[in-house]
């Protein structure tokens, strides 16, 4: 299948070309989202924080809130402020145009409120979604491709089917050069040995193991254990034995291939193929740093179904079992169930999921898309004030 | 894959097979494994996604799902036999 995409100015490729109007904090999401609803061809993120927060998670959200506007799906930005959040609107500003892509901001304080705000917001949208508007698809390669990898709502089919599947189609798009993160550190706990195996260098091994003891570490401030009671009773009523065999599913989504790199929370990576990003398994601020990184899409396996979406990133939901498919069919993609029913073989739907991967990458609309899902959360990792 | 799979084995080194459908006990079926397919008869009643021995696995020997050890048994578990929380613990907690 032959590929295009949108070439950015700093060489990475986006498969949308949407305007954002970028909240710096959930205070001015109002406006953003008037904006958005007046401006066609225009998104915003629903930001839930910005203010209120430590100088670890600042750092973070300051990071995260840059590299989502860097993201290639997003063609041009407007960030709009408060005006007294931890990251200014034009100091934001001022970060994102290092990605070469038109920004511009404003601030609700100093433009007056509201509805001069909105008014103004509306101008400059319509004026960049013009611009963007004459920007090219060209042909690009299966290695501008980095998704995101994530599953929810998992069942015990999940890693036999959907996850297996998916590992399968990450192997077809690494194969052809292309990128994928899998997140969720919480689940490598008891699948830390095979996440080393797979590390391409003992470095990047022991960043993988220093990751997942940071993580249950900062779980143990709060008394908490994460490698007890799992799996829990429901799991093992449903066949789950070990905490091992639950973690060992989940690890399937990055497939067979060395892990190259671990990458911190919404950084961007700076190697092709698979690797970890350390985040948390609690879906938006997951594939919130998963989108920051530059994932142009996310792929989401699941036992039981979710709506899930993001603005900036087509996400493709893949199902693990047949009847569940039949039940969430509006929020789901692809069915992998067929693996159980001896219809289809693990490659047999890696494939179909690989196909689907370039067919939305080359515009073809996601269930989360058609539906105008739109998640996002950034990740805090220390207390709110 | 035949239209019939009873179980599925994601690795050739895996020394348990997980049930696609309800199995019961002396039940003979077919198991794909990789390129080969081997033939067996299950001992217990297997729930849908529960496991099962693809060997006889001795007390203390790791047991594999995944390519990966997923515990250990805390019996002798022959061929056949469901493998679950009575006779396979973490090394992990």
């Amino acid at each position: 299948m032959k590929l295009t995409g949108y070439r950015r100015p700093d060489g990475r490729v986006g498969f949308r070309n949407h305007v954002l109007i970028l909240p710096t904090v959930s205070c001015s999401y109002g406006v953003t989202q008037k904006i958005s609803n007046a401006v066609p061809g225009t998104i915003t993120l629903p930001i839930d924080s910005g203010c209120g927060m430590l100088a670890e998670d600042i750092k973070l959200f300051s990071t995260t809130i840059v590299n989502l506007a860097g993201n290639p799906n997003i063609a041009a930005t407007l960030v709009v402020g408060l005006g007294c959040e931890a990251l200014y609107a034009e100091q934001a500003a001022a970060q994102i145009e290092k990605f070469g892509k038109p920004v511009k901001y404003l601030t609700i304080q100093k433009s007056g409120g509201t509805i001069k705000t909105v008014a103004q917001g509306i101008k400059i949208a319509q004026q960049m979604v013009a611009d963007a508007s004459t920007i090219k698809r060209e042909p690009v390669s299966a290695s501008d491709i980095l998704i995101g990898l994530k599953c929810g709502g998992s069942d015990p089919a999940s890693g036999l089917t959907a996850n297996t599947a998916l590992g399968a189609a990450v192997d077809m798009l690494v194969a052809n050069g292309g990128s994928a993160i899998i997140g969720e550190i919480v689940e490598c706990i008891g699948a830390e040995k095979v996440m080393v195996e797979k590390a391409v260098t003992k470095e990047v091994a022991n960043r993988i193991l220093t990751a997942v003891k940071d993580f249950e570490a900062h779980v143990k401030m709060y008394g908490a254990d994460l490698s007890s009671g799992e799996p829990n009773q429901g799991n093992r009523e449903a066949g789950l034995t070990t905490l091992e065999e639950k973690s060992l599913g989940c690890i399937r989504k990055i497939g067979s291939r060395p892990i190259v790199d671990v990458v911190d929370y919404a950084q961007i990576p700076t190697k092709k193929g698979p690797m970890l990003m350390d985040d948390p398994s609690y879906d938006a601020p997951s594939i919130t740093g998963m989108v920051a990184a530059g994932a142009q899409m996310i792929v989401f396996t699941t036992g039981l179904g979710t709506p899930f979406g993001i603005a900036a990133a087509p996400v493709i939901k893949v199902i693990s079992n047949t009847p569940a498919y039949e039940r969430m069919m509006d929020n789901t993609d692809i069915n992998a169930g067929t693996i159980l029913e001896g219809k289809e073989t693990i490659n047999q739907v890696g494939e179909r999921l690989y196909q689907l991967i370039l067919e939305v990458a080359n515009g073809k609309q996601t269930k989360a898309e058609e539906q105008g899902e739109n998640l996002c959360q950034v990740w805090r990792r220390t207390v709110v004030l | 894959m035949d239209k019939t799979a009873s179980a599925v084995v994601i690795s050739e080194q895996d020394s348990v097979a997980t049930a696609t459908r309800h199995i019961s006990a002396g039940e003979k079926i077919a198991v794909s494994i990789g390129s080969k397919a081997i033939e067996l008869s299950v001992k217990d009643n297997i729930k849908f996604l529960h496991k099962f021995a693809l060997k006889d696995i001795r007390k203390g020997e790791n047991v594999l799902k995944y390519g990966g050890v997923i515990g250990e048994a805390t019996r002798d578990i022959s061929r056949g036999e469901h493998v679950h929380t009575h006779n396979v613990r973490s090394l992990r907690a």
